[in-house]
C-alpha cells in the first residue's frame, strides 16, 4: 500500500526555459517568459500577454512522419518525455512493456489543432477534415503518442480537472505503481495559444488585460486583476522508490502525499474545498504542518481566490506560518500543465535549498502570507507542498519530501 | 481538368503533406517499394487519398487505397479515374 | 482500507432507443435498433449519414433555462443520469461526509459538438481566422475544458471529495468506474458517482470518422447499419448517451440494505504502444487486461457466463477482440456467448463503456444475455457464441466487459455477485 514512489527524471518545456536546466536558470534569477502573443495577432483581443515557451523547434525532436499528426501540445509532450526518461537514465527499449505506463493530465486537447480542422469544415467542409482529426485534438492523444513511441504496455491513462489535473495525474501515477507497475511517465503540457483557444479562455473573464508583463499576473497582490495564460508543463518519470534504488538511479525526491477535493455548490453555505485537500495530502504523507517547509501556491490573481486560498494556507500553517511561492509569476497559468512543472520546481528547490521567487508581486498584508518575493529565499527545505485549482471547483495538493541522503 | 496526369513527383509531394517522412524522405526509386516500407501505414494513405481526391476531384473507392500497395499501383489507380471518359 | 470491495448500487442509462433503464433494457432484449438517418444536421455532405440518435429533452428531466444554456449536450446527459442514479441507489448523499463522496466522469471528446458549433459562429462560418471574441459564449471555457462535467455533477450531488473526468478516448466509460472503484478500494471515498458520457453526433465528429473511414457507408439500411461480427459489416455506427452509476463500499452498502446489482470485482487497463487508430490482429493487450481484470476478481475464465464484448463492427476490431478472447479465456470463450449492444445503441465513444456495464449489470439482474443485432451472416474470423438477433434466458452470475479506443487503450472490467465464494482477497 504505501510503497515510495520517486521522481528520477524530469522534463521541462515552459516559457521561460525550454529544458530543466534553462528553467530552472531563469526560475532562481526570476526571469519571466510572459510577453506579447506572438503566434498570431492577438491586438485586438482584450488580453494580449501570453507565456509561450521559447525556441522549440519540432523538427529537432521528432520525425517528419509525427509532425501532420501532431498538436504542438503533443510535440511538447513527446520532447518532454523523452528529456524526462533520459534524465533518469531509463532506456525502455531495455525493459519490459508492459512494466511502463504513461499517466497524463490535459485540459483542452490539442485545440490549435482542433482549430485549422474546425475551419476547414466550416469553410471548405467535411471532406476538407483531416484523417488526424480523429485523434490528434482529443484529450488522451498525449498519452497513447507517448506510449506507442516508448513501447509502454502497462496500465496508462488520462485525467481532466483544469488546473488541478496535472497532479492528479501524478497521483494516479504512483497509484499505478504502488499497484505493480514499476515506472510511469507523468505529467502534462497544455498548448492553446491560438486565436480560438484564447477567445474560449478570454470567456472566462478571468484572463489579465493589463499590457505589460510586470503588472499582468500579480496574485496575492492587492492589484490582482486577472492570470496570464501560458502553454507548456513538465513531464516526470516516477518509480518504484526500491526499484529506484536498486539501479542506482538518481532521486529527485518522493511524491509523499496527495489530497483532492471539490469545492461544493456556491451559496450553500460550506467552506471551499482546498483547506481540506491540503489536510488530506499532509495526512497522506504522514507530516504535520510545521514539516512543510514551503508552500507553491495555486496563485489565481483573483481577488476572492486568491483570499481563499491564502485563508487555507493560514488555517493549515497559521498566518505568515509558512514560506510561499509562485513561480508561476514567471511562466502564466498553464492548465494541467502547471501542476507538473511546480512539483518540478519544488524537486529542484529541494536539491537547491532555495526557495524561487514570485516576481512583480507586493503581497497583500491583509492576505497575511510569507510570500517569498524580490528574489530566491536559501531555506532548508524538506518537504514542499504544491497546490492546484481547477476551474470548476477542484483542488489538489501534493506533497513531495526530499529524497533521503 | 481530365488531362492533367497525377505523377509520382505530385504523390511524393502530397504524401510528405499528408503524412511527412522520416530520415531517408522519398528520395530515390520509390515506385515499386511497399508503402509498407516506406513507412506509411493505413491512415498515412487515407490521408493522402482524401487529399488526392480533393485536389483532384476524383473519388477513390475504399478498396483503392487497401489494394494498392506501392506508388505505381497508386498513380495507375488515380490516373485511372483521370483519364477522359470518352 | 485492504479488502474493501465496490458494489453498484444505484444507476440511470441514457441510450438512444432507451431513455431511462426499463426502456434501454427492453430495446436490448428486444433486438431492437435504435439507429437512424441523422437529423440532427444535414448529412448529404457526409460519407456516414447514419448515427444512433437519442431523443432527449433536457426539460423533461428538470433541467433549467440556465442549467440547459451553460451545459453541452453531454453535460446534460450527465447530470441528469447522475441524479437518477443516486435516486435509484436509495443513498441519501446528505447524511453522508461530503468529503467522502467523489465523481468520476468518463468522456472520449467532451464538448465537440458545442465546440463545433461556438466555433461556427466565432469564425463567422469559418471566415475569420482571427475569430471574434464579442461572438464567444459565456460558458466557453467549460466547453473547451471537459472536466465541467465533473463540476456539475459534482454540485448536482453534493460531493465535495475527488473527482474529475477520465478521457482515455474509447475506454473512458470503463476507465472512469475503473478508476472510481480504485479510490473507493484504497480508501479515498466511499461512495463514487462515477459513469460516462458523450454527445459527439456533430459535423466534426462525423467528418473525421469520415476521412478514416471508421463509420459505415451504409446509408440505404439505417437500422440495420451497426452489424458487428457479420461478413457485411464496414464500419461502426456513432452515437451518443450516457450512463452514470452509485458505487459504495459495499459492506456499507449491505448494511444499510441497499440493492446491489453486482460487485465491481476487476478492472485492468493496458496500452498496447503500436497506433493511435491500428490495431494489432492477435489482441495480445486486451487479453492481457482482461488476465489482469480476472486475477483482480480471482476469477477464473471459466467462470465467465457472459461477455461484452467492443464490438464495434469495423473488420479490425472484430478479428482483433475476437483474438484476445481466445487469448485470455482459452476454450472457454468459444462456450460463453459474446455480444455487442453497439448493434442497438451504435457506439457512443467515451459514453459506450458505462452503458455497456449497465448492460451487463442488469443481464445478471434478470439473467438474460443481450443479442447482437443485425448478425445474420458470421464473419469467418469470427467464430465465437455473439448471440445472433435474439436475447438468451441464461443464468448470468459473472460478467466480462472489454473495450478498445483509439490511442491503443484497451480495458477490461468483470462484474460479479457479491455473495460468491471470494477464494481469495482481491
Amino acid at each position: 500500500m504505501s510503497t515510495p514512489v520517486v521522481v528520477t527524471g524530469l522534463g521541462v518545456a515552459a516559457p521561460n526555459g525550454l529544458g530543466t536546466r534553462a528553467f530552472w536558470e531563469a526560475t532562481l534569477a526570476g526571469r519571466g517568459g510572459i510577453g506579447p502573443v506572438s503566434r498570431f495577432d492577438a491586438t485586438g483581443y482584450p488580453a494580449r500577454l501570453a507565456g509561450e515557451v521559447p525556441g522549440f523547434v519540432a523538427e529537432d525532436h521528432l520525425s517528419g512522419r509525427l509532425l501532420p499528426q501532431t498538436d504542438r501540445m503533443t510535440r511538447l509532450a513527446l520532447a518532454a518525455a523523452d528529456w524526462a526518461l533520459a534524465d533518469a537514465g531509463v532506456d525502455p527499449a531495455e525493459r519490459p512493456p508492459s512494466d511502463m505506463g504513461v499517466v497524463t493530465a490535459s485540459a483542452s486537447g490539442g485545440f490549435e489543432f482542433g482549430q485549422r480542422e474546425l475551419r476547414n469544415l466550416w469553410s471548405k467542409g467535411g471532406r476538407h477534415v483531416s484523417a488526424y482529426q480523429s485523434f490528434a485534438w482529443f484529450y488522451a492523444v498525449n498519452s497513447g503518442q507517448v506510449s506507442i513511441r516508448h513501447g509502454m504496455k502497462g496500465p496508462s491513462g488520462v485525467l481532466v480537472a483544469d488546473q488541478a489535473g496535472g497532479l492528479d495525474a501524478v497521483a494516479q501515477a504512483r497509484r499505478l505503481i504502488r499497484k505493480g507497475t514499476p515506472l510511469i511517465v507523468s505529467g502534462a503540457v497544455d498548448a492553446s495559444l491560438c486565436p480560438w483557444g484564447w477567445v474560449a479562455q478570454s470567456a472566462s473573464g478571468r484572463l489579465s488585460t493589463a499590457g505589460v508583463p510586470e503588472r499582468a499576473y500579480l496574485p496575492f497582490d492587492a492589484r490582482a486583476q486577472g492570470h496570464v495564460p501560458g502553454e507548456g508543463g513538465a513531464m516526470l518519470v516516477l518509480e518504484d522508490a526500491g526499484a529506484a534504488r536498486r539501479r542506482g538511479a538518481t532521486v529527485y525526491g518522493e511524491i509523499a502525499g496527495y489530497g483532492a477535493t471539490t469545492d461544493p455548490r456556491p451559496g450553500g453555505g460550506r467552506p471551499p474545498g482546498l483547506r481540506k485537500a491540503i489536510e488530506l495530502a499532509l495526512a497522506d504523507a504522514g507530516l504535520v504542518p510545521a514539516e512543510v517547509d514551503v508552500v507553491l501556491a495555486d496563485a489565481a490573481a483573483d481577488p476572492g481566490l486568491d483570499r481563499a486560498e491564502a485563508e487555507a494556507i493560514a488555517a493549515v500553517f497559521g498566518p505568515r506560518g509558512v514560506p510561499v511561492t509562485a513561480p508561476k509569476t514567471m511562466t502564466g497559468r498553464l492548465c494541467s500543465g502547471a501542476g507538473p512543472l511546480d512539483l518540478g520546481t519544488a524537486l529542484l528547490a529541494l536539491g537547491e535549498q532555495l526557495i524561487p521567487p514570485t516576481v512583480h508581486v507586493e503581497a497583500d498584508p491583509a492576505l497575511a502570507l510569507d510570500l517569498v518575493t524580490g528574489g530566491p529565499r536559501p531555506a532548508r527545505l524538506r518537504t514542499a507542498l504544491v497546490l492546484a485549482r481547477g476551474h470548476g471547483g477542484f483542488n489538489s495538493a501534493m506533497a513531495v519530501r526530499a529524497a533521503a541522503p | 481538368m481530365n488531362a492533367t496526369e497525377f505523377t509520382l513527383s505530385d504523390l511524393k509531394r502530397i504524401l510528405l503533406e499528408s503524412a511527412g517522412a522520416d530520415g531517408a524522405g522519398l528520395d530515390g526509386d520509390i515506385l515499386d517499394s511497399r508503402f509498407e516500407e516506406l513507412g506509411y501505414e493505413s491512415l498515412a494513405l487515407l490521408e493522402t487519398g482524401s487529399r488526392i481526391e480533393r485536389e483532384y476531384g476524383i473519388v477513390l473507392d475504399d478498396s483503392v487505397l487497401g489494394e494498392a500497395d506501392t506508388p505505381r499501383a497508386l498513380l495507375r489507380a488515380v490516373n485511372s479515374r483521370l483519364a477522359p471518359a470518352a | 482500507m485492504s479488502g474493501r470491495r465496490v458494489a453498484l448500487t444505484g444507476m440511470e442509462v441514457l441510450a438512444p432507443g432507451g431513455v431511462g433503464v426499463k426502456e434501454f433494457w427492453q430495446l436490448l432484449t428486444d433486438g431492437r435498433t435504435a439507429t437512424r438517418g441523422i437529423t440532427f444536421f444535414d448529412p448529404a455532405p457526409f460519407r456516414s449519414r447514419v448515427a444512433a440518435e437519442m431523443d432527449f429533452d433536457p426539460r423533461e428531466h428538470g433541467l433549467g433555462p440556465q442549467e440547459i444554456r451553460r451545459m453541452d449536450r453531454a453535460a446534460q446527459f450527465a447530470v441528469v443520469a447522475a441524479r437518477g442514479a443516486v435516486a435509484d441507489s436509495g443513498l441519501d448523499l446528505g447524511r453522508l461526509d461530503p468529503y467522502r463522496v467523489g465523481v468520476s466522469i468518463g468522456t472520449a471528446v467532451g464538448a465537440t459538438t458545442s465546440l463545433d458549433r461556438e466555433y461556427g459562429v466565432v469564425s463567422d462560418g469559418g471566415r475569420l481566422e482571427l475569430v471574434d471574441h464579442a461572438y464567444a459564449v459565456p460558458h466557453l471555457y467549460d466547453c473547451m475544458v471537459p472536466s465541467s462535467f465533473a463540476a456539475e455533477v459534482a454540485r448536482a450531488v453534493g460531493a465535495e471529495g475527488t473527482s474529475g473526468v477520465v478521457s482515455t478516448g474509447c475506454t473512458s466509460g470503463i476507465d472512469a468506474v475503473g478508476h472510481a472503484v480504485e479510490l473507493i478500494r484504497e480508501g479515498t471515498a466511499d461512495v463514487m458517482v462515477a459513469g460516462s458520457t458523450d454527445a459527439p453526433i456533430s459535423p466534426i465528429t462525423v467528418a473525421c470518422f469520415d476521412a478514416i473511414k471508421a463509420t459505415t457507408p451504409r446509408t440505404d439500411d439505417p437500422a440495420g447499419a451497426s452489424r458487428p461480427f457479420d461478413l457485411s459489416r464496414n464500419g461502426f455506427v456513432l452515437g451518443e448517451g450516457c450512463a452514470v452509476f452509485v458505487l459504495e463500499e459495499l459492506d456499507g452498502a449491505l448494511r444499510r440494505g441497499a440493492h446491489v446489482y453486482a460487485e465491481i470485482a476487476g478492472y485492468a487497463t493496458r496500452s498496447n504502444a503500436y497506433h493511435m487508430t491500428g490495431l494489432r490482429p492477435d489482441g495480445a493487450e486486451m487479453a492481457q487486461a482482461v488476465t489482469a481484470a480476472l486475477d483482480e476478481a480471482a476469477i477464473d475464465p471459466e467462470e465467465i457466463d457472459y461477455v461484452n464484448a467492443h464490438g464495434s463492427g469495423t473488420r479490425q476490431n472484430d478479428r482483433h477482440e475476437t483474438a484476445a478472447f481466445k487469448r485470455s479465456l482459452g476454450e472457454h470463450a468459444y462456450r460463453t456467448p459474446v455480444s455487442s449492444i453497439k448493434s442497438m445503441v451504435g457506439h457512443s465513444l467515451g459514453a459506450i463503456g458505462s452503458i455497456e456495464i449497465a448492460a451487463c449489470a442488469l443481464a445478471m439482474e434478470h439473467h438474460v444475455v443481450p443479442p447482437t443485432a443485425n448478425l445474420h451472416t458470421a464473419d469467418p474470423e469470427c467464430d465465437l457464441d455473439y448471440v445472433p438477433l435474439t436475447a438468451r434466458d441464461r443464468r448470468t452470475d459473472t460478467v466480462l466487459t472489454v473495450g478498445s479506443g483509439f490511442g491503443g487503450f484497451q480495458s477490461a472490467m468483470v462484474l460479479a455477485r457479491p455473495d460468491r465464494p471470494v477464494r481469495r482477497a482481491a
